[in-house]
């Protein structure tokens, strides 16, 4: 069997992954796995590898009329060459084109898990407002006026309190 | 302070001890991070990357955690400096290759190691002994919780925290666990079995393979592939869920094999102790794949008395770079194969040949029924 980068070594390190029930596989020579950093399994990435050898293509043909990013200059035939984005911007401006691309090597396409605490306080204050709101509607509709003008308080104190969280 | 001051003796490296270390050599989690309003490492200008480098490592170094630590910039290291860092895990091979504008910082017991503008701002990881992935995702989620308090990221709510390749978006976490696994690839297909259903759990199963089906020293990583559409505790359940079932895997394979195979299983290990023991020129991949085997008959109380330590100390210092550090003049391979087979037959000196176990019935192994 012959390494699939340099296509002249015997492949000796094979490495296989399921992803969205296919099986892919990649075969290479020692050399080009050294190279490519695979023999360390913190850097290493099989998506990361097909990445590189043609998943970009995807990645530059869907992005359609996008080919450079509007915060950093970033081109798609660098990603296409290098697999890596310029910036977080480069995530917005190739947005849709990158979407087909997650979707094959991840689990989801929205992130489920950490969030930093600045943000957390800021969803968390948005969902209060959203919960105090429909409170007061309902307040309003019973002819609840007391119970509706303590929330209106609520409301108006989390609002301009919060305002600064929310932008964070 | 000197890196060579600051790290732990291999001998003592070798002696950290954690739950399962028989099979699972070590845990690791790592988080990959980056600025907002920088642009990603590989593509920022060198003034913005060494800004970066400063704002990172300002952030860093104020953490309880890195107290008493090492942190320096890369162009201040050797080659052979970072090479040795690469061997014991504490840096990525990319990282090996950078220089000026990247940075290094590790914990006083090197738990902890931040890896600055590799390929992201921030690659922070905790490598502990044995099995620990729960404690290994507490501790780098304690510290990257302190640095976020510091440090502005790059997150959308959508994606999660975004990083320069996608591959890593959402929760920019790799979970990993380097296990011993000799009996399963004694036992021919096994491994093979064991490595497509961890695949089909979407997990990845590295191996350097050699001849066959032989991995380079029976080492293999298990580690998460997705990073987004997972929470980080449900990746780090899934993955020491299968940990915790290869490990009884193994441990069956050893059984089975020593109740129907015992010639095959002392045939190997007596082997590996006379070459390990006699050598005059040795590779790094050959001293590996014999240490494993020494290393699991100390395991079956084949070396009574000796210390699986022994081996895990030689599978560090007979590393290519860790060799070198005991030398001035730069070695050749021919030379390194001399010198790696010359330490290793000292160090075996004190070390007694496998001890034969009875082995019950015919003194030849039964053939399998199949
Ligand atoms: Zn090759
Ligand atoms: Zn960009």
């Amino acid at each position: 069997m012959v390494c699939m980068i340099c296509k002249q070594n015997e492949a000796k390190v094979h490495l296989t992954q399921m992803i969205e029930g296919k099986i892919k596989k990649v075969d290479l020579c020692e050399e080009c796995s050294k190279a490519k950093g695979f023999d360390d399994p913190t850097g290493f990435n099989l998506a990361d590898l097909l990445l590189g050898l043609g998943a970009s293509q995807e990645v530059a043909q869907a992005a359609g009329g996008e080919t450079k990013c509007s915060v950093c200059g970033f081109t798609q035939a660098a990603f296409k060459k290098s697999g890596r984005l310029g910036c977080a911007g480069c995530y917005t401006c190739f947005g849709e084109g990158l979407e087909g691309l997650l979707k094959t090597m991840h689990k989801g396409t929205r992130h489920l898990g950490k969030v930093p605490q600045s943000l957390r306080q800021g969803r968390a204050a948005q969902e209060r407002i959203a919960l105090l709101q429909k409170q007061l509607a309902q307040a309003i509709h019973t002819e609840n006026f007391e119970e509706a003008a303590r929330l209106r308080d609520e409301l108006k104190a989390l609002k301009e309190g919060g305002g600064g969280v929310l932008t964070a | 302070m000197n890196l060579h001051e600051f790290l732990t003796p291999p001998a003592q490296n070798a002696k950290r001890s954690g739950p399962a270390d028989k099979t699972v050599m070590s845990s690791r989690v790592r988080l990959a991070r980056n600025l907002k309003n920088f642009a990603f490492p590989g593509w920022a200008k060198k003034p913005e990357r060494i800004k970066a480098l400063e704002t990172v490592q300002k952030a860093v170094s104020a953490l309880p955690e890195m107290a008493g630590g090492y942190a320096d910039s890369l162009d201040h290291l050797s080659a052979l400096d970072k090479q040795v860092l690469v061997e014991r895990h504490l840096i990525s091979r990319e990282h090996a290759a950078n220089g000026v504008g990247s940075g290094l910082a590790l914990s006083q017991d090197e738990s902890l190691s931040v890896m600055i503008n590799e390929e992201d701002h921030l690659r922070m990881q905790s490598l502990q002994p044995g099995l620990q992935l729960r404690q290994a995702w507490a501790a780098i989620d304690a510290v990257d919780t302190a640095l976020e308090q510091r440090l502005e990221y790059a997150f959308s709510p959508e994606l999660g925290y975004l990083t320069a390749c996608p591959t890593n978006l959402g929760t920019g976490i790799r979970v990993s666990a380097m296990l011993h696994l000799p009996a399963l690839v004694l036992a021919e297909q096994q491994i093979n079995q064991i490595i497509q259903a961890v695949n089909k759990l979407g997990l990845a199963v590295r191996g350097l393979y050699g001849e066959g089906t032989e991995a380079l020293g029976n080492v293999f990583q298990v580690s998460n592939q997705m990073t987004l559409g997972e929470a980080e505790g449900d990746i780090v359940e899934r993955l020491s869920k299968v940990v915790a079932q290869i490990i009884e895997h193994e441990d069956n394979a050893r059984g089975t094999l020593l109740e129907k195979k015992p010639k095959v299983v002392f045939n190997h290990i007596g082997r590996a102790y006379g070459i390990l023991a006699n050598a005059h020129s040795i590779s790094s991949k050959e001293a590996m794949n014999l240490l494993s085997l020494l290393r699991l008959g100390i395991d079956l109380e084949l070396f009574p008395g000796a210390h699986r330590a022994l081996v895990d100390e030689l599978f560090l210092v007979t590393q290519p770079a860790h060799l070198q550090l005991g030398y001035t003049e730069k070695l050749s391979a021919e030379e390194r194969d001399v010198y790696r087979a010359d330490m290793i037959r000292e160090r075996l000196r004190t070390l007694s040949r496998p001890i034969t176990p009875p082995t019950p019935g015919s003194a030849l192994d039964k053939p399998d029924p199949a």
